[in-house]
């Protein structure tokens, strides 16, 4: 998405929508849709998806139209410093474990924030880092490993 | 007097002294995590859910209700010293609690909201005892027709009371519909928009959705504007209000809890509708009509009332009906039947100390709020004051391993960077994440009685006309459609649910 957008909010939405319902749509051809009597396993989620299908060229329409409000840019960099560091942490948390992947997703995570501090940030990871090893995994017994499957656990 | 006899054997189960600790932990985490700026509720619970999983589900719902006070009461507390309102209920509360902090009286707005909500809590306590066991009576006699028809009417009043566009309010429960039906069809054994990948045969778990759309989502669009907070007050004085006070916050009190009550029973922003409507009646017939806005202490006691007359009267059909009114009860009603309780009617007479017991906790959830949260004030003033840098990779972490915690799968961790980036999206288009959350809830149980009702009418779909109380129910739900799309509604509904 261009950040200059200036398309309106519906016709994003409505693009959304149609998305979601057309895949949905397609995924459920095969499930079988049965008889109102016998209803198959698509018969719901295949009315439901062309319902938002029709919801979503609506929207769109209606965004067309030059209606609604302008929609501002995503801020990238937010999103990929929020999400990113969750994927880093998940793909990691197995063979690293969690004394490396925690520590990872705190540091990476906190460079989205315009008020970036390295030595803030380090005293945060290694806080926490020790809080959440003693708390979830000592303490609840939470199943992740402290080091992982790379050092030989 | 069976309501007497009802709430002894509930105040038994609530006053066991676990429970009494878990009701204590859950109103403190509560509003801990509740007074942290730009959290409300939603994102609390859905936060602390996997803390409660091991606990047995007495407990475990007697501790969900107490972080839903919490940190309802932990937002109105932000709204009051920060001017940051957690959630759309809390700004009403920051309009004249702010005010009054500016003026050196945080102290005493403070006061009449935990005076307001414990009253109206009493009250709406009692309300639930009373009207919870005759409501389920009439419920047990559904069939999955009357089911089917009383989810589509809880929906539709929820998308007519939702916040923003019309349109957009409907594609999201749908989408939520949808996303609910992803999984194991239980009736075929179908696997449906699983795309091949094992870890969704069980389907998405709702903490997901929740943390995802309303945590995570919610840290991305802070960041965007971030922005330093100034705390009004330095130290917080005069706690007590004076008698002149009290005399002033009595009234406002005593009709903000009548509002919220009735209003909170609504789906969708009941407890919003509540607050606002409380406010502006006593900005109408107020002495002090010229004080509001500037720092008027019936603006704060009023709107405070309803709220949390609202958000325990919005338990009623949640455990009657089994139907969630608000995404807070959603996630309730995720809980319980995560906890192997199937919400409904039934619960009533097959689980009578659960019932009475969440019951009675509730009375003694919002007393450990009046005793608990005035002197530890400061406390909260500190947790507010942590910076969001500091913040959010705190509550990054917790989520991370909250939500590997449900199923101990890393799959679940992807799956909340997804929806946390979904939720931020939707944020931006001004499409509202709350009914894609009812819906999500309702999908699965949705199709069911679908199902179940065909069936039993042997494919004939008027069964949900010729019987009488489904008929009723979609006629009602007709109505509300009819009403909210003709002009004069729409602009009066519009004004009403202006943030």
């Amino acid at each position: 998405m261009n950040p200059k957008s200036c398309s309106s909010s519906d016709f994003w939405a409505g693009i959304i929508y149609m998305t979601f319902g057309i895949t949905a749509l397609l995924a459920a051809r095969d499930y079988g849709l049965g008889t109102a009597l016998k209803m198959g396993p698509g018969y719901f989620p295949s009315l439901l998806a062309a319902l938002l299908t029709l919801i979503g060229i609506a929207s769109a329409v209606r965004g067309l139209r030059g209606k609604g409000e302008p929609v501002s840019g995503l801020n990238l960099r937010a999103i990929l410093f929020i999400a990113g560091p969750i994927i880093l942490f998940a793909t990691l948390l197995r063979g690293a474990g969690l004394l490396i992947a925690l520590p990872l997703l705190i540091l990476v995570s906190s460079c989205a924030s315009a008020h970036f501090n390295l030595k803030r940030s380090l005293l945060l990871a290694a806080g926490l880092t020790a809080f959440c090893s003693t708390v979830f995994i000592k303490g609840l017994g939470i199943p992740m490993p402290l080091l992982g499957t790379w050092f030989g656990n | 007097m069976e309501l007497i006899s009802n709430l002894g054997m509930g105040f038994d189960t609530a006053l066991t002294l676990t429970n009494l600790l878990y009701c204590l932990i859950g109103v403190f985490l509560g509003t801990a995590i509740g007074v942290l700026p730009g959290l409300g509720p939603t994102a609390t619970i859905a936060m602390l859910l996997p803390v409660t999983f091991g606990l047995p589900p007495v407990s475990a719902l007697i501790m969900l209700s107490g972080i839903y006070y919490g940190s309802q009461y932990g937002g109105s507390t932000t709204a009051i010293l920060v001017n940051l309102p957690g959630e759309a209920a809390s700004v009403v509360t920051s309009l004249d609690g702010y005010q009054m902090a500016r003026n050196g009286q945080a102290g005493k707005a403070l006061a009449a909201a935990a005076i307001g909500s414990f009253f109206a809590g009493t009250v709406a306590t009692v309300l639930i005892a009373l009207f919870a066991p005759p409501l389920a009576d009439i419920a047990l006699k559904f069939g999955p027709s009357e089911y089917f028809s009383l989810m589509v009417l809880g929906l539709v009043v929820a998308v007519v009371l939702a916040q923003g566009s019309l349109l957009h309010a409907i594609g999201m429960v749908i989408l939520g519909l949808l996303f609910g039906l992803i999984g194991t069809d239980v009736n075929s054994g179908m696997a449906r928009f699983t795309f091949d990948l094992p870890e969704l045969a069980d389907g998405i778990s709702f903490v997901v959705i929740a943390m995802g759309m309303f945590g995570l989502g919610e840290i991305i669009s802070n960041i965007e504007h971030e922005s330093t907070r100034s705390v009004m007050v330095k130290k917080i004085e005069g706690l007590m209000p004076t008698r002149n006070d009290l005399k002033r916050i009595a009234a406002p009190i005593l009709r903000g809890t009548a509002l919220g009550s009735a209003l909170g029973i609504l789906p969708g922003s009941g407890n919003i509708l509540g607050a606002f409507a409380a406010y502006s009646i006593e900005k109408k017939i107020s002495k002090n009509k010229d004080q509001f806005g500037k720092g008027a202490i019936e603006g704060v006691a009023a709107p405070e009332s309803a709220n949390n007359a609202g958000a325990q009267t919005s338990f009623i059909p949640m455990l009657t009906l089994g139907i969630p009114s608000n995404p807070v009860m959603a996630l309730m009603i995720g809980a319980m039947i995560l906890q192997g309780i199937q919400p409904g009617p039934s619960v009533i007479t097959e689980q009578p100390a659960l019932f009475w017991g969440i019951i009675a906790s509730m009375w003694i959830g919002n007393f450990f709020l009046i005793v608990l949260n005035l002197p530890m004030i400061g406390l909260w003033v500190r947790m507010i004051m942590v910076p969001y840098p500091l913040l959010f990779p705190a509550i990054l972490s917790f989520c991370c391993i909250g939500v590997f915690s449900l199923n101990n799968a890393t799959f679940d961790i992807y799956l909340i960077a997804i929806s946390g980036v979904l939720g931020y999206i939707f944020g931006k288009l001004k499409c509202e994440p709350a009914p894609l959350l009812l819906g999500f809830i309702l999908g699965p149980l949705m199709e069911e009685y679908l199902r179940r009702a065909l069936v039993l009418s042997r494919g004939d779909a008027t069964v949900f006309l010729t019987r009488p109380i489904s008929a009723t129910m979609l006629a009602l739900s007709l109505v509300a459609i009819v009403i909210v799309l003709a002009p004069a509604v729409r602009k009066q509904r519009d004004i009403a649910l202006q943030e």
